[in-house]
């Protein structure tokens, strides 16, 4: 008999996926030098956008600038590929505002899949990965179908939707993860044999349609922005203003809604046929129906795919009803009449954990070595899995050179309120990014990013010198100019008064700082220049820092007291060996929540569902306790 | 473990009274050294034995501040487990801050409120089982602030308060699911109708407010009642108790001269003596309807004090008192030791089912065995209640201040055209503001709060 030979290679870190979560790992973990190997099913389905055709939107917008400040690659790759780009919630505060992009969806890919190729020590190879190795705790590699070894010190998985995918519309469902995708089988095993909880989870997407057939002449036109704002920080404005498409706004009607009541009994998703669970924030339309029975009709945004293609998505229709349905209820909206569907919607149905097993970090807390991001940890969107990727990718990094992981607070950054959402708080149902999710959003704003991450991102290393300069450099006209605005006095010149009565501002008795009178609603910074000579010539993000922080002191500031409060809760760490049962006064819902999740600290405990305040205090006063000992 | 030295005047601050510093840590000596001068020019204050009083005058560099009477404890045989110093000294107010604020000058930080217990809990000194006590005290948290809100504020002010969180988490709610959901929550003249709300809000925390200015909220203290018949030295042991232990003498507000309350600190804990005024007068005057009345105040005590002559044999009234306080928390104080005894102590706990202290308050012995019950009562968790009381009372003012002034916020806001998102920053904190009245919102500052629940120490 002749020995059993299989390929085995050693790589630092190995990434399974790639998705957006799969490709900010690797790259972060390749530009920090180390040797990291990139597994995905498919090479061509690099970065795939299998779903909506766009790149931020309201709080995923607020991840995308995060990522790029702590120097991912988002950013920068919408920038070089987008086809129309809008800021949302403009009238709105400025903590809501979010930059959303369309995306050419063949060049995101083919531009992604070149930075990739072409980033030192990252590997790129085409194989499913099938088995964890694992010995006393610590994962040792990763083994391929083929039987192909890949030893490594540690590793992330970013599976996306594909482990024992099932792509599902009406009675008829194929094993197969997005666009007919080969999915992943034999992972879930390895996964569940070495203890870990899997969940089954569920989401879905509209049809796309032919351009062609499509009646614009009925719906409302979606412009993007006059002045278009990059999503990266290091992406010269001036250098991305091109000519946009345009989106299409249409409605659903009764008539819409009557066809979907009467079918529902052949959706997969009532029936039963699907087991998985689904987002209540990104509904189906039949969802949607069910749920908003009183609504007489539903947004639908009709959107390109890329600037190759006809093909037209259908934003807010996603469906798993048969296709003869899907047939019928899209013709009933105003400029739909007659549309050709080039790929039905469908639901898909696939494995991904219960990420309350992982740390902060997002490495597993019984596997070390171990990472997970993505919807593999049961998240949806883009946004998140990259925001994840990114983590994930820069903990195994530091994990494989034996440094403390970073993790980041709810008080820093959008990419903490998700991560600690996921490893905390109980969910049945991909999670989305949501503005209401981040309770310090007016400090957590898209336009200070940078000036919350860049730092952080430096000192990780993924941050080159050149940018570190520039930020401190900002920094520093930042806080120069509200310290001149602060002591710049205006009286109640004649031309002052004027300047008021113009727009439409209360006259002056007394004399004012320019920073007071910034403060009034009606007045900006810009048309403070009519009364300050000496206004300097700044570039806009630093004048649009100084009016935000000039404009909104007050709420700045009581928001920076809320975060001090919540600092007190999060500084006080949990070590990992403490007993609980040994804690006399905890309920015991509380004890087995807490023994369960292990939470990192006292702030992370206080977030668990089922511990109340009053087992927070018992916990205080015993770590206080021990801690005197 | 705490490192630095703390200090803080540990008596009752009175126009009158002697006044006590209390330095506890590693330089209490040290610092000693640098501004007292012992009479006995010999004595080294570095080298002072423990528990020893030393008499000798406080220096501030060249100019005397004091003479006063120094007690060194060499740890662990102190209160916080740590050397501790005590400066008595007997120049008044003015005098005892003088001297508190020369002993911070020279290296000690002023100690927080319930920072010397805390110290006594982190060292040791308070073994495992009392620190339980505690845990299972905060557990209840809830259900006391509930209790104690029915109990003191006479109504249902917790139901009030948590009408109020839950009209602002419906408006935070509102405000955050139109931001994630404007197709299909609009946020139109959402300001113009909020305004209202919020102006009903703020009115209805006022009253909430005032309710605990009219004195509705009780003053600190265990609820305190001197019981016994005629004749056996209530008075006298009141007056021990206040005049020896430099209690401030306060009125209550709300109470009336004959109901009058007094505040006494015993071994660090606080007692509040109900209608010490009745005990006075029916000493003298009208003595029936006396004891009468301090029944009534027994009904609602948390703690009575029961004076017996010990030189008496126990009388019918005696028994019908012992009935009265059955199902209470008490202490016989078995007085007049310094007599011929008619019962033992052995006798009277038989009788009585409770600590029995023996006493005179005429030759003043007693109290410290008297402090010690009380301690022991305290520590078991059973006299835990009005202590619980007090802390949520002056916390729950404010409080409600504090959600008062967010609301306030909230209409500047609304009044100032601010977009809508910028509502929810102060809504937040009123809501906050309002569970720590309940104890629905968790407070990092919780363990300092628990320990100065102690009302000790300082």
């Amino acid at each position: 008999m002749t020995e059993n030979r299989v390929l085995e290679e050693t790589y630092d870190v190995v990434v399974v996926g790639a998705g957006h979560a799969g490709c900010e790992a690797a790259l972060a973990s390749a530009r920090l030098g180390l040797e990291t190997i990139m597994f995905t099913v498919s090479v061509d389905s690099i970065a795939l956008m299998p779903c909506n055709p766009n790149i931020g939107g309201s709080s995923k917008g607020h991840l995308v600038r995060e990522i790029d400040a702590l120097g991912g690659e988002m950013g920068k790759n919408i920038d070089k590929t987008f086809i129309q780009s809008k800021m949302l919630n403009r009238s709105k505060g400025p903590a809501v505002h979010s930059l959303r992009a369309q995306a050419d969806k063949q060049d995101y890919t083919r531009e992604m899949r070149k930075t990739l190729e072409n980033t030192e020590h990252l590997t790129i190879r085409q194989a499913e990965v099938s088995e964890l190795m694992v010995k006393d705790g610590r994962l040792r590699g990763l083994k391929t179908v083929s039987g192909a070894v890949y030893r490594c010190k540690a590793a992330v998985l970013a599976t996306g939707v594909y482990l024992r995918a099932r792509c599902i519309f009406g009675d008829v469902a194929s094993a197969t993860g997005p666009n007919g995708l080969q999915a992943a089988v034999h992972l879930t095993d390895s996964l569940i044999k070495n203890g870990i909880r899997m969940y089954r989870f569920k989401t879905g997407t509209p049809a796309r349609v032919d351009k062609r057939s499509i009646d614009f002449s009925k719906m409302e036109e979606q412009l993007g922005d006059e002045r278009i704002v990059p999503f990266s920080f290091t992406t010269d404005p001036d250098s991305i203003q091109k000519d946009q498409v345009s989106c299409w706004l249409t409605y659903t009607n009764e008539e819409t809604h009557r066809i979907i009541r009467e079918n529902l009994d052949r959706s997969p998703l009532f029936s039963g046929f699907i087991e998985g669970t689904g987002p209540r924030y990104c509904p189906s339309i039949e969802d949607k129906v069910v749920k908003f029975a009183d609504k007489d009709r539903h947004q639908v945004f009709v959107e390109p795919e890329g600037a190759y293609t006809n093909e037209m998505y259908l934003g807010g229709m996603s469906s798993s009803l048969p296709e003869d349905v899907q047939y019928a209820m899209y013709r009933t909206v105003p400029g739909l009449e007659h549309v050709k569907i080039v790929r039905n919607a469908y639901a898909i149905e696939y494995d991904c954990i219960d990420a309350r097993q992982l740390l902060p970090t997002l490495e597993f807390k019984e596997l070390k070595g171990l990472f997970s991001a993505g919807q593999f940890n049961g998240s949806s969107g883009y946004e998140e899995a990259a925001a994840q990727g990114l983590m994930a990718g820069i903990n195994a990094a530091r994990s494989a050179q034996g440094k403390e992981g970073i993790v980041l607070d709810r008080s820093q950054a959008y990419i903490g309120v998700l991560i600690d959402d996921l490893v905390t708080k109980e969910s049945h149902e991909p999670y989305r990014m949501m503005t209401s999710r981040a309770e310090y959003r007016l400090l957590l704003r898209q336009d200070n990013a940078d000036l919350r991450l860049t730092k952080i991102g430096y000192e990780i290393g993924l941050i080159d010198e050149e940018r570190y300069q520039k930020l401190l450099k900002k920094e520093k006209e930042i806080a120069g100019e509200i310290r001149r605005l602060q002591n710049t006095m205006v009286g109640g010149s004649d031309e002052v008064q004027k300047f008021l009565s113009d727009h439409g501002s209360t006259l002056l008795k007394n004399g004012a700082s320019l920073a007071e009178l910034l403060k009034r609603p009606e007045l900006s910074y810009d048309d403070l220049a009519a009364i300050d000579p000496e206004q300097p010539a700044l570039s806009e993000d630093v004048r649009e820092q100084v009016q935000i922080n000039l404009k909104y002191e007050g709420y700045i500031r009581r928001q920076e007291s809320q975060v001090k409060q919540f600092k007190k809760l999060e500084g006080k760490r949990i070590s990992d060996d403490l007993d609980y049962k040994e804690i006399k006064g905890l309920r015991r819902e509380a004890l087995q929540k807490l023994d369960q999740l292990r939470p990192v600290n006292i702030g992370q405990a206080s977030r668990i569902s089922g511990v109340s305040p009053a087992d927070i205090s018992v916990l205080l006063v015993y770590l206080e306790q021990r801690r005197g000992k | 473990m705490e490192k630095e030295t703390i200090a803080a005047i540990s008596t009752a601050m009175s126009s009158s009274g002697i006044g006590i510093v209390r330095i506890s840590g590693e330089e209490a000596l040290e610092i000693l050294s640098r501004i007292f001068y012992p009479a006995k020019k010999d004595l080294n204050v570095q080298e002072l034995e423990s528990h020893r009083v030393t008499y000798g005058h406080i220096y501030d560099g060249e100019t005397l501040v004091d003479e006063v009477l120094v007690l060194y404890m060499k740890q662990p045989h102190s209160y916080t487990a740590e050397d501790v110093v005590e400066i008595d000294c007997h120049g008044g107010v003015f005098m005892v801050k003088k001297i508190l604020d020369l002993v911070i000058r020279n290296g000690a930080r002023p100690a927080e409120a319930g920072e010397f217990t805390k110290r006594a809990f982190l060292n040791g000194r308070i073994d495992l089982s009392q620190a339980e006590a505690v845990m299972e005290l905060i557990n209840s948290k809830n259900e006391y602030a509930r209790k104690s809100a029915m109990r003191q504020l006479r109504g249902s002010v917790s139901e009030k308060i948590r009408k109020l969180r839950q009209g602002i988490i419906y408006e935070i709610a509102f405000i955050e699911s139109a931001l994630d959901d404007p197709e299909h929550i609009s946020m139109e003249g959402y300001g113009e109708r909020l305004l209202p709300v919020i102006e009903k809000m703020k009115k209805e925390t006022e009253d909430l407010i005032k309710s605990a200015d009219n004195g509705r909220i009780l003053s600190e203290g265990i609820k305190t009642v001197i019981l016994g018949k005629p004749n056996a030295g209530k008075s006298s042991v009141l007056n021990m108790l206040l005049g020896e232990e430099r209690a401030i003498v306060t009125e209550v507000a709300g109470t009336t001269r004959d109901t009058l309350e007094e505040h006494l600190n015993l071994g660090g804990i606080s007692l509040n003596l109900m209608d010490t005024a009745g005990i006075r007068s029916t000493e003298d005057v009208v003595e029936r309807i006396g004891v009468e009345r301090a029944m009534e105040h027994a009904k609602d005590a948390d703690l009575i004090l029961y004076v017996v002559d010990s030189s008496e044999p126990l009388s019918d009234e005696d028994h019908r008192i012992l009935k009265l306080i059955e199902d209470k928390q008490a202490i016989v104080l078995l007085n007049k030791s310094d007599l011929a005894g008619q019962i033992t102590k052995e006798e009277m706990e038989a009788a009585a089912k409770k600590p029995v202290v023996v006493f005179s308050a005429k030759e003043e012995r007693g109290l410290p065995e008297l402090s010690e019950a009380i301690y022991s009562l305290f520590f078991s968790g059973k006299l835990s209640f009005n202590d619980e009381i007090y802390i949520t009372s002056a916390r729950q003012k404010s409080a409600l201040e504090n959600a008062l002034e967010s609301l306030g916020k909230v209409e500047e806001s609304i009044r100032g055209k601010m977009p809508e998102d910028f509502y929810s920053i102060d809504l937040m904190d009123a809501y906050e503001e309002l569970g720590k009245v309940i104890g629905e919102t968790v407070e990092e500052d919780l363990v300092n709060e628990i320990f100065s629940r102690f009302c000790m120490g300082k």
